[in-house]
């Protein structure tokens, strides 16, 4: 176990070191939230649907879920990195060395967790202006979502990019599910405005638990029905998705 | 032995059907040897040193690397070897002494100790000059030396080499020649794989070529060139000689000193028991049938010639 800490502070230490060396990436995905919230959200004050009111409490409704999109768009992409180390034999050079091959994952999936919450907050301060109310408490809880959302979405965007080796199957891949799941999260408006058979269709997606319960965090409910389904259903989920991607890391890569 | 494997096999499931790159490899690696892999590619060699190196799992057989079992104790057999790659394998935004830093601490040394071992590559390997810089930077020539200072950062009993010198410059595949005997100077087991047959001749203690998955002969270069009997005659036709050379196929073959003959392009390969008793006779054949010879060259038999009795055909197509 102690290796277990180690090796993924390695392998976490040299991914982050790529990523400050050459951080357009980190700038390009705030970048897309951000013109969201410019020049999208000002659209929502005049908007009146169940679930939603109007005014700068349309910023409160949507900042969350533009949290939320930030987390989808930055990690479920992370798998072409991984295609380059592929395609340059590094991964190959470490699965010879004893290194823990859970480390190999968390290291990596650990950069992306770090990236997202420092986006995250980046988005969190620039909205305040915009009317957003902040609560140290459930926000921290917020971040805490985050987490769960980029291990997840890291560890399956690793685990696609192990199994498919090449760029241009993921770029379709990820670009095929990441809209849909974008639309049924209630990113952009209440999942309670729409007809039903499209309400049941959304429950199927793990980022609209994500969405409803950072929306009751950051108006200052914490013990509400939406953040216990989210904790545990992402929680799960994340577990599963890590345990997966490791052993896809475990496996051959020829 | 250093390695010992019996009835080594894997094969691969394509959407075209199972492909056997490996059908049954058994091998004797002693100690403080340079053992060499010889074939064409796709023979099944670097399948079998990924095997070896714990980078795929057999399909079946059994193999003993650096004193683990290979299927048993793969994290032993890890922490034994070093690997390099064919294409090596290093971050191209990364420096050398940051990737030999990091390789040495993946085998658990601590930071101090990973420097020092970073220093000591560097030094061993003449990286200095360029060991501060991205390796994206770096010539073909020194990326090899890079991608081997990290296979051996942790001091590994043996070192597997994939193609070592594949696509390098003549220098640099001196330079990496020089580096192979210098770490079995010191001791130092190398398993390497090629398909350069001077390389095989020069820098192998032990060879076994290597085709269709299987081991076809083994041995050292005097050995193995024993093997074949008697002197190579190649006879050159010249670029126009492409109906000589079959008509002096047609006519040598069936000569009683002749006792195999093989075409690559306008040239003609006899192996003969005796090359200059038969040399005068084969060139009265020719006369008497005005066929006209541009060069002839009588030699020993080479690792090439050891390839071609062997599978019937030449390692140089």
């Amino acid at each position: 176990m102690p290796s277990l800490f180690r090796d993924t502070w390695l392998v976490f230490q040299r991914s982050m070191l790529l990523t400050l060396r050459n951080p357009t990436w980190v700038a390009v995905g705030l970048a897309q939230p951000l013109y969201y919230l410019l020049l999208f959200a000002p659209l929502l004050k005049n908007v009146r649907a169940p679930g939603m009111a109007g005014g700068n409490a349309a910023f409160a409704f949507f900042i969350p879920g533009l949290l939320t999109q930030l987390a989808l768009f930055g990690t479920l992409f992370v798998g072409f990195g991984l295609i380059g180390e592929l395609r340059d034999g590094v991964i190959e050079r470490m699965r010879v060395t004893p290194v823990s091959r859970f480390a190999l994952l968390l290291g990596r999936a650990l950069r992306d967790v770090v990236t997202l919450v420092v986006q995250a907050i980046v988005l969190v301060v620039i909205s305040i202006p915009f009317g957003l109310s902040v609560h140290f408490g459930p926000l921290l809880l917020v971040l805490c979502l985050m987490v769960l959302l980029a291990l997840l979405g890291a560890s399956v965007s690793y685990a696609v990019a192990l199994i498919l080796k090449s760029e241009d199957a993921l770029a379709p891949l990820a670009n095929g599910v990441a809209m849909p799941i974008l639309l049924l999260s209630g990113v952009f408006l209440p999942m309670a405005a729409a007809p039903g058979w499209l309400q049941g269709i959304s429950h199927a997606n793990p980022l609209r638990y994500a969405v409803d319960a950072s929306r009751d965090l950051f108006a200052g409910h914490i013990t509400t029905n939406a953040v216990y389904e989210a904790a545990i259903i992402l929680l799960a989920l994340t577990v599963a998705a890590v345990i997966w991607a490791a052993r896809r890391f475990a496996r051959s890569v020829s | 032995m250093i390695i010992e494997t019996t009835a080594l096999r894997k094969s691969f499931r394509s959407r075209k059907g199972t492909v056997e790159a490996v059908r049954g490899v058994d091998l004797a690696v002693a100690e403080g040897q340079v053992f060499g892999f010889l074939g064409p590619n796709g023979a099944g060699k670097t399948t079998t040193l990924r095997m070896l190196a714990t980078l795929l799992a057999p399909d079946g057989g059994s193999a003993v690397v650096a004193g683990a079992d290979l299927r048993r104790e793969p994290g032993e057999v890890r922490r034994r070897i070093g690997y390099v790659g064919q294409n090596g394998g290093t971050w191209r935004e990364a420096t050398a002494r940051e990737e030999l830093v990091l390789q040495a601490r993946l085998y658990g040394v601590s930071k101090a100790d990973a420097l020092r071992r970073a220093a000591r590559s560097i030094e061993a390997f003449q990286l200095d000059t360029f060991a501060d810089r991205k390796t994206v930077t770096y010539s073909g020539g020194q990326k090899r030396r890079v991608d081997i200072a990290l296979g051996l950062v942790h001091d590994p009993l043996l070192v597997f080499l994939d193609e070592p010198t594949t696509g390098l410059d003549p220098a640099s595949r001196s330079h990496v020649w020089d580096e192979v005997r210098r770490l079995r100077g010191e001791g130092m087991t190398v398993f390497l794989t090629t398909h350069y047959l001077d390389e095989a001749d020069a820098l192998c203690d032990q060879i076994a070529i290597m085709d269709g998955g299987l081991i076809v002969a083994e041995g050292t270069a005097d050995e193995l060139k024993q093997q074949v009997e008697g002197d190579v005659i190649t006879l050159g036709f010249g670029p126009d000689g492409a109906e000589a050379v079959v008509a002096a196929e047609k006519l040598l073959a069936t000569e009683p000193y002749a006792r195999r003959a093989e075409r690559a392009d306008t040239d003609l390969r006899l192996y003969v028991a005796g090359g200059a008793t038969a040399m005068p006779q084969l060139m009265r054949v020719l006369d008497g049938n005005d066929l006209t010879v541009e060069s002839v060259e009588l030699h020993r038999p080479s690792l090439d010639d050891v390839f071609l009795a062997r599978t019937g055909r030449s390692l140089r197509d």
